[in-house]
């Protein structure tokens, strides 16, 4: 890879990098205040009418920039507190100790974290915190990108579009009153029903850093991107929509494998920079590859949910829906991102 | 012989005081092979060091060790946030209220470090991480010592061994954090992670080398 020198100029909406995070935080709140509030240092996003006695409270986190994961997952039928960490960077113990202990109901806390090396050092710290203190806390860890091969000898596979619909389903789960124990089974549930992979058209800017994570050609595509502009698996030239959508789609569909006559949720999700009329495009395409497979579509997500800030791209994600799964998906929910039936 | 507390703590300001020289280098090297953000989180890491230390830095080489570390795992963030934080926060328990540190106290307080790095990160020998330079210059520390070495001399031969250590994670394939997702792409880039803890133990040797107080008499 050509790595290096190229300077971009930073032509962001920020007043300085150091502040992006908290000035965002405090637009969040001044933007939803009847449905979070904020706190600072350490930084965390908190369901307004947290603690709910009684129930599990749902605590995720992250590196900023990818937006509106998590903290606009903050609310009715969903997350509890988000944790935001510096762009791209997990967030530190400190926080998630004072989300967990900002949630707790008495019923306990479930940690929702992102298979990255870092992110979970940060949520074993903070548990080991909250635990100390006499909370009691569970974690469950998505790892749904199937564009990490050989996964026995890596980090393992990471986590991105399934933990905006575990956090929902989740969410709903937590909402009608299910105990912390099934809280947790149910979301590895949908982990293990889930699969994902994303792709980019062009890099991203960190704020801090002031230049492009990666070059990428005008002609190339980089398939199996993660969500941090982080390179990913192959670089290719750029193909026309429906053989993008194809290779996503059909590498995920024979990774989990999904089978003629499941029922999927199907997630068409943009990295921040592609408009919503070509994510439309791609749902198209999936949508026709799986009818060929004989599997069903059942529900479906399309939008800039999970992103890596101005990144050009899109992801796929499949989920195998059941009964429960489906129930609490369609359940209720009023967050800053996603509303329905409220 | 005894290392004094004002020389970890000259130590650490050395050391906060190159990650924000190599800021960029660091970041550039973790472009290559993850986010491109390990300069700018040890820089943020190690200003909010130099800022904790200030109303403890006359205490004794534990506190200022502890304080790094709390100083580290709230600041960082990412992997290097609880990795670096779990060193010092380890070395520091191992040097608990002294302020004359003996040459093994010194060493050991080192490998009580990298034990503490190795089972928060789980990281094998290379693995391509800041193992592969802690690792073989802890050992060639203490074989030093053991040899009858002074204490500059066995932490030149640590800077010395992470170095080769940093330089051989070249080659390597990264099997943990976030560059094991390139797979065989990680080939050819060095550690962002190995290269901070080069730099780290290179800043703790010219550090005593460079300072004459190394003695048992009180300075004023």
């Amino acid at each position: 890879m050509a790595q290096t020198t190229v300077t971009t100029r930073l032509k962001k909406l920020i007043n300085t990098p150091e502040t992006e995070v908290k000035d965002a935080m405090a637009g969040m709140a001044a933007a939803h205040a009847d449905l979070i509030r904020v706190e600072y240092d350490p930084n965390v996003i908190i369901r307004k009418d947290a603690p709910r006695k009684g129930k599990v409270g749902l605590v995720s986190g992250g590196g900023s920039g990818h937006e509106p994961m998590h903290g606009g997952y903050v609310g009715l039928g969903m997350l509890d507190a988000a944790c935001p960490g510096a762009v791209f960077t997990s967030p530190t113990p400190d926080q998630m100790a004072r989300a967990t202990a900002a949630v707790d109901g008495g019923a306990g806390v479930l940690h929702i974290v992102k298979n990255y090396t870092g992110d979970i050092m940060n949520f074993e710290m903070a548990a080991e915190l909250a635990r100390g203190e006499g909370a009691k806390v569970n974690a469950v860890i998505t790892n749904d990108d199937v564009a990490v091969q050989d996964s026995l000898y890596t980090a393992g596979r990471r986590g991105v579009g399934v933990t905006v619909l575990l956090e929902k389903i989740v969410g709903g789960a937590a909402e009608a009153g299910a105990d912390l124990d099934a809280v947790t089974a149910l979301a590895k549930k949908v982990n293990a029903n889930g699969r994902s992979m994303g792709m980019a058209l062009t890099s991203c800017i960190v704020p801090a850093a002031g230049k492009v994570t990666f070059e990428i050609a005008d002609d190339e595509m980089e398939l199996g991107i993660g969500i941090h502009g982080e390179p990913g698996r192959e670089r290719t030239k750029l193909k026309a929509a429906d053989e993008i959508a194809e290779i996503l789609t059909s590498t995920i569909v024979k990774d989990l494998p999904y089978k003629r006559g499941d029922e999927v949720l199907a997630f068409v999700n943009g990295m921040g920079g592609t408009p919503l009329i070509e994510l439309y495009v791609i749902f198209n395409a999936v949508n026709r590859y799986l009818t060929g497979e004989g599997i069903k579509i059942t529900r479906s997500l399309v939008g800039n949910y999970i992103t890596s800030l101005e990144m050009a791209g899109c992801s796929v994600t499949l989920l195998k829906l059941d009964a429960e799964t489906t129930k609490f998906w369609d359940a209720p929910v009023h967050t800053p991102a996603l509303r329905w039936k409220v | 012989m005894a290392v004094t507390s004002p020389q970890i703590y000259a130590w650490l300001e050395r050391y906060a005081g190159i990650v924000a020289e190599q800021k960029q280098y660091l970041t550039g090297l973790d472009a290559a092979i993850g986010d491109g953000d390990h300069g700018i989180n040890m820089d943020r890491g190690f200003q909010t060091v130099l800022v904790k230390l200030a109303p403890v830095r006359d205490k004794d080489a534990g506190t200022l060790l502890k304080t790094t570390g709390m100083a580290l795992v709230g600041s960082v963030g990412g992997a290097g946030g609880p990795l670096y934080g779990t060193f010092f926060l380890r070395a520091g328990a191992a040097l608990d209220g002294k302020t004359e540190v003996s040459d093994r106290d010194l060493v050991g307080a080192l490998e009580a470090g990298l034990k503490g790095v190795v089972e928060r990160g789980k990281a094998n020998p290379n693995d391509k991480t800041m193992v592969d330079a802690l690792t073989p210059a802890i050992e060639q520390a203490k074989q030093a010592l053991d040899n009858g070495a002074p204490l500059e001399q066995a932490l030149t031969a640590a800077a010395d061994a992470a170095e080769k250590g940093m330089k051989a994670t070249i080659p390597l394939k990264a099997l943990k954090g976030r560059a094991s997702y390139l797979g065989d792409r990680s080939i050819g880039h060095q550690d962002p992670g190995a290269t901070s803890s080069y730099l780290m133990l290179r800043a703790l040797s010219d550090s005593l080398a460079t300072l004459p107080q190394r003695a048992t008499t009180t300075t004023t």
